[in-house]
């Protein structure tokens, strides 16, 4: 867990961390890697990946509009909001 | 393009499925409504919400699937993909990493000399669209539109088959038809109902792959040409000049013609897929598959060799008809309410296609019934009217309305026909011009074309041109 992957994790996942904070996780996360260790050691030989724990399938649901949407209501609890638009600081590609 | 160098072009279509809700939620699709007017809680991500699928964008994707002949999963999965970026609320994408719906299968395309090429696909898979960033007009805000977000979403993925600019844009083109005959997407590309990526790289002909660089979200099928024509160029400057592509998404800008980085390569692509807990394994029954062959309608490919084999049409004419299916419709009553298909090819590529054109209207909405315009064509081939008058009629029709026979009948469009009065009015012309007659004597025959032009401009256009061309040349004989 080096100080390498720890930048890469907090940048994909938006996190800003103090130094404390990054110590804190960095054990965190040797611990989890080390759990999934344990389970790669399982013999999973012949058995099939499981998608998801319950058994069953996707229900659908009718191509039907079903939602009436209460913008005002939505937006709230938005922070910034103007013409309808929720506003975010600025994001330039 | 360079003749030591090959290109080598994949594309990833962005199908929008035409459903009336969105994909995991019950909120509506339509385009043009008011910013967040039709962004439910599922699709703001509210905490506790969970996504429930909707059976019409599994429908169209198995109908898709076996339009291209590709395989359809019986089981498949929705994965997420993850990337923050404000226009995605949830912080992920609902999409399909390995588990697609449908996998392999292949698009017939013209070529450059008139045959047919395949192309095979790689996959189709279903996601969800993200909303719209609005970065001009909040200074220092980006404003963001969640209307779009959870739209569905058909990604169609081409193997690196394509060769040319040219023929990665008849593949879009080709991929357009086929989407509108299935009825699974408007095809609205003005309205991003259609977006491609193009991956394009270069290499020396049999070597392996070169390096590859992503064009982002062309919505056209002309700025795809244009895009990858100054990739390709840009790409073969780079490796002449000794220095090595650099994997990079890049961006198109129409106005000045070049391709731009989109992002820095800090930024590059992580998106830790996983299989998504809130949704379970989509299950496509025997049941779904043959109700999808018994809705396949007949697809461009088919029709076209109908209209060539059946219909006597060149194959460019069959090609130019099936590209638009409201085209073709209207093709095909014209031909059966005239019951002359070559007239109804030349005049639905011509007359109509020349109005849809000034008028801006599309084939869904041309003005006048094909049942008006067989008749027309009837009239031109029993000789009730000429050529020239029935354009004049036809553009009446398309402004006016009415019936063929009765605007005939009421404005007094009738060919003359009668070999009495042709031959008097042949007389008179003759009579008023004897300089021109001694100048056919003398051998200009081309003179005859002025006296055809008086003929019709004493009867108004009416005349019958092949009646008219006998008579002159036995009058001046």
């Amino acid at each position: 867990m080096d100080a390498e992957l720890i930048d890469r994790l907090m940048r994909l996942s938006a996190l800003s961390l103090d130094e404390q904070q990054r110590r804190a996780l960095s054990a965190d996360l040797q611990r989890i890697v080390a759990l999934i260790d344990v389970m790669q050691a399982a013999n999973t030989e012949g058995v099939a990946p499981l998608a998801h724990p319950l058994d069953g399938c996707q229900p659908l649901r009718p191509d039907e509009v079903t939602e009436i949407v209460d913008r005002e209501r939505f937006q709230r609890g938005a922070p910034a909001v103007r013409d309808g638009l929720y506003l975010v600081p600025r994001v330039v590609e | 393009m360079d003749q030591h160098w090959e290109s080598v072009i994949g594309l990833e279509v962005h199908v929008q499925l035409k459903t009336r809700s969105k994909i995991f939620s019950g909120a509506a699709t339509d385009f043009g409504a008011a910013p967040n007017a039709q962004a439910c809680g599922v699709d703001i991500a509210l905490p506790g919400v969970l996504p429930v699928l909707n059976a019409a964008v599994v429908r169209m994707a198995v109908l898709f699937g076996l339009a291209v002949q590709g395989r359809i999963a019986k089981r498949c999965r929705f994965d997420r993909k993850n990337y923050f970026y404000p226009d995605l609320p949830k912080g992920y994408q609902i999409s399909q990493l390995d588990e697609p719906i449908v996998s392999g299968g292949h698009l017939d395309i013209g070529t450059e000399d008139g045959a047919r090429r395949r192309i095979d696909l790689t996959r189709a898979h279903l996601e969800e669209d993200a909303g719209k960033s609005l970065h001009e007009a909040y200074e220092g805000y980006t404003g963001i539109d969640l209307n779009r977000a959870g739209t569905p979403l058909l990604e169609i993925v081409s193997e690196p088959q394509l060769r040319t600019p040219a023929e990665a844009a008849r593949y879009f083109r080709t991929l357009h038809a086929l989407v509108r005959y299935l009825d699974i997407c408007d095809g609205d590309l003005s309205q991003g109902s259609m977006r491609c990526d193009a991956n394009v790289s270069i290499r020396r002909p049999g070597d392996e792959f070169g390096e590859r660089t992503e064009i982002k979200n062309l919505n056209s099928f002309r700025f795809l040409e244009k895009a990858v024509r100054f990739e390709i160029a840009r790409q073969i400057d780079i490796l002449e000049a000794g220095a090595r592509v650099e994997r990079e998404t890049l961006l198109y800008d129409a106005e000045r013609d070049e391709t731009r980085p989109m992002r820095g390569k800090e930024l590059s692509d992580d998106y830790r897929y996983f299989p998504d807990p809130d949704l379970l394994p989509v299950e496509v029954t025997e049941a779904m598959l043959e109700e999808a062959r018994c809705a396949m309608p007949e697809l461009p490919a088919t029709k076209r060799r109908r209209y060539a084999d059946e219909l006597g049409l060149a194959d460019y004419d069959a090609g130019w008809l099936v590209a638009d299916p409201d085209v073709a419709a209207y093709f095909e009553d014209v031909a059966a309410a005239s019951g002359l298909p070559k007239a109804a090819a030349n005049w639905v590529m011509g007359e109509v296609a020349a109005a849809q054109r000034q008028d801006g209207t599309d084939a869904a909405h041309i003005p006048v019934p094909a049942a008006q315009l067989g008749r027309l064509l009837q009239r031109i081939a029993d000789q009730t009217i000429s050529g020239k008058i029935a354009k004049t009629l036809f553009e009446l029709l398309w402004k006016e309305g009415g019936d063929v026979d009765s605007l005939i009948e009421r404005r007094g469009l009738k060919q003359m026909s009668d070999a009495d009065e042709l031959a008097a009015v042949v007389a008179q012309v003759l009579a008023s011009h004897p300089a021109q007659v001694d100048q056919y004597r003398a051998g200009r025959t081309k003179v005859l074309g002025f006296f055809v032009g008086q003929v019709m401009k004493e009867t108004r256009g009416k005349a019958n041109p092949r009646q008219v061309n006998q008579l002159l040349r036995d009058a001046l004989a």
